[in-house]
């Protein structure tokens, strides 16, 4: 990806040293090569985190199994849920954006291309700490050396007394540094979709897909700062004996909880309003119609960012809240499937008496709203506390929110690599292996996730590291090891698929889906320059106008 | 529709949009402001739950001189902005530098006040929930007025080397944004930490 990218940017890439190539990479301000920098991030600590959720799951697979000691599992599921939510699914979504926005606004970069670098590097640090504590985590004492503390990382389990040596120091640490990195992303989202969008684009002509990452970017500056300020805290507490955790001093673990979960909550939806985006640019395109009902959808969305500021001690239901505090948490968590419902109705009104195509991006689009609804489902479930309280902490938890995860964002990332692959290599992957690709994640996603709710409905607890046999547990657990490594051989035909295609894929020319958004106007991948002229327009869907000057898009909007 | 047709083609309107630096200081300020309401939220929940050691109301005294100072530095500096914007480099370096000074005034009485708390009073970040609260929460501030006064400081310094033109007028309009922030910061500090709380 790296050698051919610079080739169509005109840099020669054949003349050049390796190593002037390299620090061309890490010197760049360019917005496609940053956004290409932290999908390729990602990509790295998705496998590195896939693999600690396949010692997770090898461990569960029998019970009273010795594949790994209490105290490894411990570290695997910590590292891996902070693994996948703050280094794989966040910087790969802002990956996506930084790559996209400017080129769907028309715009020849950022509004601060250096800060931009900043925030990579940043995210890209605090990851590196993370796994740092591998090898420097053991502390004085000897103890412990990755986080064991869970990712969200209860108090007073942190403190010094029940977490010695430094492993919770670099959890600490690298969410500090690395939320600081998304702080900035967010600003400059936002000062780019506000201040630098193409001549004729007013808000309500902006693609969705830059609508939808403005109110995340928005989310990101009023959710992920508690966390910051959070961290602050903790970090306060474990270095210089402040008392904000500490239950014996006076300081409260629930207010931890409270600080946690009013930046744990919002960011679900700072995971999955991306994930829409990427839904409300493919979905129109391969269903040959304009997306059904724009002012809604943003509307839904902008409703979206505001009520889930509101809803982030349905996490906490079980610690006994007042009733009128369970209350209004399981109203707001139920309000907040309108506008999620109005979404789904409008992607099906899309795809109504469209002309569908089903190739590889459309199939996992279609998978989505399928999982989403089903994960939706289960989420109002959850949020009835009555509900909660019967099966807080246990696998059908675990089911519900990877089946948001992995079902509606991992799914919605995988249609938009295939659809937005061509525009940033220049080359086609291959339909089949796509395909194949699909049928196999979709059956192994099924085989994992549907079974997962069971032992959890049976009273599994999340986070045991082995189980007794004759509970009813077994056999689902085996199953869902299975589906594991069906979704395992899966996402390694998508990587293969994606090697291969990058250099052997076929030409893919500058618009391969005949789509109707700005990125697709300029060469496959786009100039340093993205634009040889600011390019001005007059609807949604200028490329669609430029294609039929007969009939544009305009003349009804 | 006959109508629109047959007049004459309408001048494009002029397509204009807000100053980046404007936005990206704005969305900079609304993050900031969440994780001073975390801290705040914290010192707020924490008032009266000291379990032993000094409390507020036997060692806090208000900080009348040094906060005046500070709020009159958002005067001062919407003045010195003023003056840029009409090239008068004469008056803005003067007003910036007024700034910097009632900046510092304020950084030193906070200075001054943790010294006595420390050293005279026995109150320290580990003594007790007040403790932690108060020097996270005014630190935290602190912390804010230190990075905007090395920011005054840099202008000062270009200032005095003439280098400071009417063309940088809207950057030092936007730092001057921050500045304000940190004011208002202030004065719910003020209120939360020493009329609240004590």
């Amino acid at each position: 990806m790296a050698s051919d990218t610079i080739a169509i940017n005109g840099f020669a890439a054949g003349d050049k040293p390796i190593g002037e190539r390299l620090h061309g990479w890490v010197t760049t301000v360019d917005h496609k090569r940053l956004g290409i920098l932290y999908i390729v991030y990602s990509l790295f600590f998705l496998v590195i985190a896939g693999i600690e959720a396949t010692i997770i799951r090898i461990q569960l697979m029998v019970p009273h199994n010795h594949f790994v000691s209490p105290e490894v599992f411990n570290r695997m599921f910590t590292m891996h849920g902070t693994t996948m939510i703050f280094f794989v699914a966040m910087p790969i979504l802002f990956g996506f954006g930084t790559y996209l926005i400017p080129l769907m606004i028309g715009a020849r970069d950022m509004a601060f291309p250096r800060l931009n670098a900043l925030s990579f590097w940043l995210t890209a640090f605090g990851g590196l700490l993370l796994y740092f504590s591998f090898v420097g985590g053991n502390g004085l004492y000897g103890a412990g050396n990755a986080p064991d503390v869970g990712w969200f990382a209860y108090a007073p389990l942190t403190s010094r007394a029940f977490s010695v040596g430094h492993s919770t120091d670099f959890w600490t640490l690298a969410l500090l540094i690395s939320g600081i990195g998304s702080i900035g992303t967010a600003v400059n989202f936002i000062a780019t979709i506000i201040t630098m969008r193409c001549p004729g684009m007013t808000l309500g002509k902006m693609p969705l897909l830059a609508w939808m990452n403005l109110v995340t970017a928005g989310m990101v500056l009023l959710a992920v700062s508690p966390l910051t300020a959070a961290q602050v805290m903790l970090c306060f507490d474990r270095y210089l004996g402040a008392h904000f955790f500490d239950t014996q001093a006076g300081g409260s673990a629930v207010l931890w909880m409270h600080f946690f979960w009013i930046f744990g909550h919002p960011e679900v939806y700072i995971l999955i309003l991306p994930s829409f985006a990427f839904a409300s640019e493919i979905i129109p395109v391969f269903s040959r119609k304009p997306i059904f009902g724009y002012p809604v959808m943003v509307a839904a969305t902008v409703m979206i960012g505001f009520i889930s500021m509101s809803v982030w001690a349905h996490h906490m239901f079980s610690i006994g809240m007042p009733s009128y505090g369970n209350t209004f948490f399981t109203i707001t968590s139920m309000v907040i499937a309108v506008p999620t419902g109005i979404k789904i109705f409008n992607w099906i009104g899309t795809m109504w008496g469209g002309k569908i195509r089903f190739n590889a991006p459309m199939l996992f689009c279609v998978a989505f709203l399928f999982q989403f609804l089903i994960a939706g489902l289960t989420g109002i479930m959850l949020a009835a506390s009555p509900f909660n309280w019967q099966l807080t902490g246990s696998y059908f938890v675990v089911a519900h929110f990877h089946y948001v995860i992995v079902g509606a964002i991992l799914f919605t990332l995988f249609a938009a690599f295939y659809y937005w692959f061509p525009k940033m290599s220049g080359r086609m992957y291959s339909e089949t292996l796509a395909k194949w690709h699909f049928w196999l994640f979709v059956i192994g996603f099924h085989l994992t996730f549907d079974f997962m709710h069971i032992p959890g409905l049976l009273g599994m607890p999340r986070r045991i590291y082995t189980y007794e046999p004759g509970r009813g547990w077994d056999i689902w657990n085996l199953i869902v090891t299975i589906g594991t490594f069906v979704q395992g051989i899966a996402v390694l035909i998508f990587v293969v698929n994606l090697l291969w295609s990058v250099f052997k894929g076929e030409p893919a020319g500058n618009d391969p889906w005949d789509a109707w958004t700005l990125e697709w106007s300029t060469t496959s991948p786009p100039p340093d320059y993205n634009f040889a002229t600011i390019p001005t327009v007059e609807s949604r869907r200028p490329l669609w106008d430029l294609k039929h000057p007969e009939d544009p898009d305009w003349k009804y909007e | 529709m006959s109508s629109v047709a047959a007049a004459p083609a309408p001048l494009k309107p002029e397509w204009t949009l807000p100053s980046r630096g404007r936005v990206g200081m704005f969305c900079l300020i609304a993050a900031e402001s969440a994780v001073f309401t975390i801290f705040v939220i914290a010192y707020i929940f924490y008032i009266g739950k000291s379990s032993s050691g000094p409390q507020p109301k036997d060692v806090l005294e208000l900080p009348i001189f040094i906060s005046i100072c500070l709020l009159s530095s958002s005067i001062t500096i919407h003045l010195a902005v003023r003056a840029l914007g009409k090239a008068q480099l004469g008056a803005f370096a003067l007003w910036w530098v007024l700034t910097l000074a009632l900046g510092s005034i304020f950084l030193v009485g906070t200075g001054r006040e943790w010294y006595h708390l420390i050293y005279e009073k026995g109150l320290k970040i580990s003594t007790n929930l007040f403790g932690t609260t108060y020097y996270s929460l005014v630190g935290l501030h602190a912390f804010h007025v230190t990075v905007g006064l090395l920011a005054i400081l840099i202008v000062t310094i270009f200032t005095l080397m003439k280098k400071v033109k009417t063309e940088h007028h809207e950057k030092v309009e936007v730092f001057s944004l921050y500045w304000h922030f940190v004011d208002v910061v202030w004065s719910i500090v003020f209120t939360v930490v020493y009329i609240v709380g004590r």
